[in-house]
């Protein structure tokens, strides 16, 4: 069985983030990037399985410029057999994304797709249902726990209630929630491995689709400041100024 | 202009996340419907009977909305928007409307609008982007907007109407590549985390499951809902619903009450639009003094139960 797992470069999850003096983004110059965490999860979810033997190959997919190379290969050397760039020079919306994702599906086949439930550059939250969409495939988000079960896959879930399990026919879809599992550190041997793996670069114009973007952003900008606050003594002193000041408390 | 919303609920009450998300709806605009999906029992009926702001309630009868799989009401919702022509689909930014949403957005070939904070008019609006350390100002060219709504920025419209609700008994039939299993729901008598005035969480300062009781006898006199930071959750001391943060419930209540959580920004973007926040730590050096208007240093061993006793 063959799985996809997608990848995106995006700013480390540590660095403080600056919104560009201009407001037309974030700064991105010099800031130190990495693979979105999500995706971490679902790369290692993937060679999990893979150790189990349920999956004998592993397709990391990257959607972006030249230097998400290293992404996929950081994916390789967690233990991906090979990788797919797909090259473009403007950020796509989750849309756009799904939909090249999709002309990967079509030509690789592969029986799971295992991505992030989000990207923590653009939070939306879209691009695996989207594809699920787009590909008539099963989709079960923001996944804690997936075990096959037979032919299927039982995949727990964490909604805001709590959790649930669902059921899913093959080919799926699965989006990775944080407690799905541990990332590992790729070992040095499996980092110079992973330099001999095949990464295929395809252009996305290749594939003739539209992509322009539907939204038009207008400006970025800081987050409206808190207040600086104040350092009580003690237990006295809080209970005071949350009933006379902040009036929170009756 | 058309809008149409759509509900969650749990098939006995609408949830107030829905409640937001039509106050979100009414600034776009008042010509504004609400749909929902469900075995259509006479709660959910008499419940939706009463929202205000709406001008038409449809309700899609099927057994198979006792669980809301993503493909069933995907399958349901697209043969209901042929006939409609709404300009604008909104749905709650829960786990509900995350996971079905886009599903819509794609269907229709427009690209959705995630977790909006702000309308500004009906094609701009306002959303979070990195963790809500930026702001994103953007327009939409689409011509149908599909848009999910933080509940949080949005006050919950009222309930003192007295609408008709349509039902339709729907006679789809489903292809069944996705079923339910199970459940594991955690039951509380306290409110709801998103709901609440009052919110006191704890992180991985409290040390284990145990000592979360320490917090949940100031819950119980200040009516509070109790969360937790992703390391007390990944710990194991409490349940992973329990969670605050950029990944976890985006709170805003009146008051947040952080006990030995040291203040990383993934959990700083779900607490910031909380009127006021007290943070008691016991490293004065710890993140979360600089997002607190109350700091109070100190080991929260002591500190927790002399708070109980004297509140
Ligand atoms: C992609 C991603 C998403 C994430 N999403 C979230 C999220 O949604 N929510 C979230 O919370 N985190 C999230 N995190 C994790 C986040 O980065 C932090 O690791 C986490 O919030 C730390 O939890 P903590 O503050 O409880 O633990 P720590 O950082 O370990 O802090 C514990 C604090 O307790 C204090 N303390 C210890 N003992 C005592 C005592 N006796 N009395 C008083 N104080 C004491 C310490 O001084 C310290 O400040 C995410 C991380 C990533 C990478
Ligand atoms: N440019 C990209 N290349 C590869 N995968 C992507 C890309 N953008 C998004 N994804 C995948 O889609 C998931 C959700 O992203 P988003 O919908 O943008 O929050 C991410 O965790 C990735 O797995």
């Amino acid at each position: 069985m063959k799985a996809l797992v997608c990848v995106k470069r995006v700013i480390d999850y540590n660095v403080k983030i600056r919104v560009k003096a201009d407001k037309t983004g974030v700064e991105t110059e010099n800031v130190k990037m990495s693979m979105n965490p999500f995706d971490e999860i679902a790369v290692e979810e993937a060679v999990k399985m893979k150790e189990k033997g349920i999956l004998n190959e592993i397709v990391v997919l990257s959607i972006g410029s030249e230097s998400s190379q290293e992404t996929i290969r950081s994916g390789l050397a967690m233990g991906g057999d090979r990788g797919i760039l797909v090259k473009t020079t403007s950020d796509l919306e989750p849309l756009n994304v799904a939909k090249v994702i999709s002309k990967i599906v079509e030509k690789e086949k592969p029986e799971i797709i295992i991505m992030g439930k989000q990207a923590i550059d653009d939070d939306s939250n879209q691009t695996g249902q989207m594809l699920a969409q787009i590909c008539n495939l099963s989709q079960a988000t923001f996944a804690s726990k997936v075990e096959k079960n037979g032919e299927k896959f039982d995949v727990t879930r964490e909604i805001d209630g709590g959790l649930e399990t669902i059921s899913v026919e093959l080919p799926c879809i699965i989006t990775t929630d944080l407690r799905l599992n541990e990332p590992r550190y790729a070992s040095l041997p499996n980092i110079m491995k992973a330099k001999q793996k095949k990464i295929e670069q395809i252009d996305v114009g290749s594939f003739g689709l539209n992509l322009e973007s539907r939204l038009e952003i207008i400006e970025v900008n800081d987050p409206p400041e808190r207040k600086p606050g104040i350092m009580v003594q003690d237990v006295e002193e809080l209970i005071g100024k949350l009933k006379s000041e902040a009036k929170v408390l009756s | 202009m058309k809008i149409l919303v759509i509900a969650e609920h749990d098939n006995k009450k609408i949830k107030p996340s829905t409640l937001s998300t039509i106050s979100a709806g009414l600034k776009i605009d008042d010509n504004i419907e609400m749909l929902i999906f469900s075995t259509g029992s006479q709660e959910i009926v008499s419940d939706s009977e009463k929202i205000s702001g709406l001008k038409k309630v449809t309700l899609i009868k099927h057994e198979i909305f006792e669980s809301q799989i993503a493909e069933d009401i995907t399958k349901a919702l697209t043969g209901f928007l042929e006939s409609g022509e709404y300009t604008h689909i909104l749905a709650p930014s829960t786990t509900f409307g995350k996971n079905l949403l886009p599903r819509i957005a794609a269907h229709l070939d427009v690209q959705q609008i995630s977790d909006i904070m702000t309308v500004l008019d009906h094609e701009t609006f306002e959303r979070p982007i990195y963790a809500g350390n930026a702001v994103c100002k953007l327009k939409s060219k689409d011509k149908i907007k599909v848009i999910t709504v933080r509940g949080t920025c949005f006050e919950p419209c009222k309930k003192e109407s007295k609408n008709t609700v349509e039902v339709i008994d729907s006679s789809l039939t489903f292809d069944g590549k996705v079923n339910f299993v199970k459940h594991e729901l955690s039951e509380s008598d306290r409110p709801e985390l998103t709901a609440a005035k009052i919110v006191i969480s704890g992180g991985r300062g409290m040390q284990n499951g145990d000592n979360f009781k320490l917090l949940e006898g100031i819950a119980d006199k200040l009516g509070a809902a109790i969360g937790a930071s992703r390391a007390a959750v990944d710990a194991g001391f409490v349940p992973n619903d329990w969670q605050v943060g950029q990944t976890g419930k985006i709170v805003a209540p009146d008051l947040y009450i952080a006990v030995g959580i040291s203040g990383a920004i993934q959990h700083i973007a779900g607490i910031k639009d909380s009127k006021f926040i007290v943070a008691i730590n016991k490293d004065e050096e710890a993140p979360i003094f600089k997002f607190s208007d109350y700091g109070l240093v100190g080991d929260l061993f002591e500190v927790l139960p002399a708070l109980e006793q004297k509140l």
